[in-house]
């Protein structure tokens, strides 16, 4: 197979995974850091490497309006966003979810102001967490190529039906070089079909989509169909993984990844681009005697309950990092975990640490300082004193 | 759940369920004679309830059960074909 190895931030790996999966219409407003993904996708049309039509809009709320206005058409629609620019599209998300259009959008994750923030958490993208999109977040920039290419598979089969996204985090990935795999138009197009959808918009077939039910209870079933279908995805994940491992040779593991977590005792759980300086942080541990695995989530919608628990059942205690927080409560990946572990019977500690809000800088020896003074206190005392812990450096 | 069946918020169309047609306290009523065929109170009427029938006696024709009685295809029409008549 003929490898093309070039350097690209992940806001041009989105770019060409856009071009790669011959997305036929593109609409975006800027925001910093997202704008050079739509620069580039721009670029490719304009130079006439990629058949597309851009849409310029005047607001993200139009921006996923117009490309689910494309999707519902019949045609692959791409759009991307971040930040404020995600809570001002916020309601379109539902439209799109409720109306099962396939469609995929890429979210650079950034802080949320006030003040004005343009580094990295992730508050934005997981406050969107109950719209009934797929949702996944990506570790590094080959990873974010591969992705956006899945999700336009995944979104599109017929047991899913429904819009996803991938987020990258601001500047560590979006605006960070790294050397990434591209691989054929042969092989993705072999890869992706036809587009599927469950329903197209055509002239001369009128049909109305969202008016007000005469039956409630038909409503309350739509919502169930989207939670039954993002159930069901987690197969078509798995699936999707396996085949384009056969394609590349790169596997994430579908779901969840694993990392030195075969003989662990104790788990790291997180997301993200910082799940690099946590296997960095996981390395320095075995080094130091400390047993201790990683546990990467990929996919938070939908949310792999199973998976987690068999990787988790006999672990001694859990640590799951948290780049944002739902005030009053606690970490949402932390509450998502202890939920599903509940859910599964498994009976284990498990602490929330809430680190690198705001951007603020947390390096591999920060986790693991962070995670041997939890392996110590739980070893010694065989509790924690405190459950929901925030680190500032 | 079976391979891609879904409960999809999808309609097509049909008349509505309630008769707006009540609502209406002055009814339009069409000169049919002075009528130039413009279809300028079909293009313009919000509701839909102006249909182009086109038989020897009228070019078009008011649906009153959704009519609401806006007056809206009185303003548009050039020859002032139409009229508003209190209701009964």
């Amino acid at each position: 197979m003929h490898v093309v190895i070039k350097p690209l931030t992940g806001n041009y790996a989105v770019a060409w995974a856009v071009k790669l999966a011959r997305v036929r219409v593109v609409s975006a407003y800027p925001i910093t850091p997202q704008t050079t993904i739509v620069e580039k996708i721009s670029e490719f049309v304009e130079k006439g490497e990629m058949d597309a039509k851009m849409i310029r809009v005047e607001s993200e709320h139009s921006a996923l309006a117009a490309v689910y206005g494309a999707a519902s058409g019949g045609v692959r629609a791409f759009t991307a966003t971040s930040s404020h620019g995600l809570m001002y599209m916020s309601e379109m998300l539902w439209w799109v979810a409720g109306a099962r259009v396939p469609l995929v959008m890429a979210i650079v994750t950034r802080t949320m102001g006030p003040p004005w923030n343009i580094w990295t958490d992730h508050s934005d993208f997981l406050s969107q967490r109950d719209t009934g999109w797929l949702m996944m977040f990506a570790e590094h920039n080959q990873e974010v190529l591969d992705s956006i290419i899945q999700l336009f598979r995944i979104t599109e089969d017929p047991r899913v039906f429904l819009p996803g996204m991938v987020a990258l985090d601001a500047f560590i990935l979006s605006h960070t070089t790294e050397p990434v795999n591209i691989p054929d138009q042969s092989l993705v197009d072999s890869f992706l079909p036809e587009r599927r959808q469950p329903y197209v918009f055509r002239a001369g077939e009128p049909i109305t989509m969202g008016n007000i039910p005469s039956n409630l209870e038909e409503q309350m079933r739509m919502r169930w169909d989207i939670h039954e279908s993002l159930e069901a995805a987690k197969k078509v994940i798995a699936e999707v993984d396996q085949e384009w491992s056969k394609l590349t040779g790169r596997s994430y593991g579908g779901l969840i990844d694993c990392y030195k977590c075969s003989d662990a005792k104790y788990f790291i759980v997180g997301a993200g681009a910082w799940v690099g300086d946590m296997r960095e942080a996981t390395d320095l541990l075995r080094s130091e005697g400390y047993k201790v695995g990683l546990v990467k989530i990929r996919y938070v919608r939908p949310f792999p309950s199973e998976e987690l628990a068999s990787v988790l059942k006999n672990a001694k205690g859990v640590i799951v990092f948290d780049r944002a927080v739902s005030p009053g409560s606690a970490g949402p990946m932390y509450l998502d975990v202890a939920t599903h572990l509940a859910a599964q019977s498994v009976r284990v500690p498990i602490k929330n640490v809430l680190a690198g809000l705001a951007g603020v800088d947390v390096t591999y020896e920060d986790i693991a300082g962070i995670v041997k003074s939890f392996v110590n206190e739980l070893e010694s005392k065989g509790t924690i004193s405190k459950y929901i812990e925030w680190y500032f450096g | 759940m079976s391979e891609g069946t879904h409960i999809l918020p999808l309609a097509k169309p049909k008349e509505g369920l309630s008769k707006t047609g009540t609502w209406r306290v002055r009814k339009p009523v069409i000169n049919h004679s002075k009528c130039v065929k413009c279809m300028m109170c079909w293009l313009y009427c919000p509701e839909s309830a102006i249909d182009i029938v086109d038989t020897s006696e009228k070019f078009v024709e008011i649906n009153y059960e959704y009519c609401k009685g806006c007056g809206v295809c009185t303003r548009v029409c050039p020859v002032k074909a139409i009229s508003m008549v209190p209701e009964g």
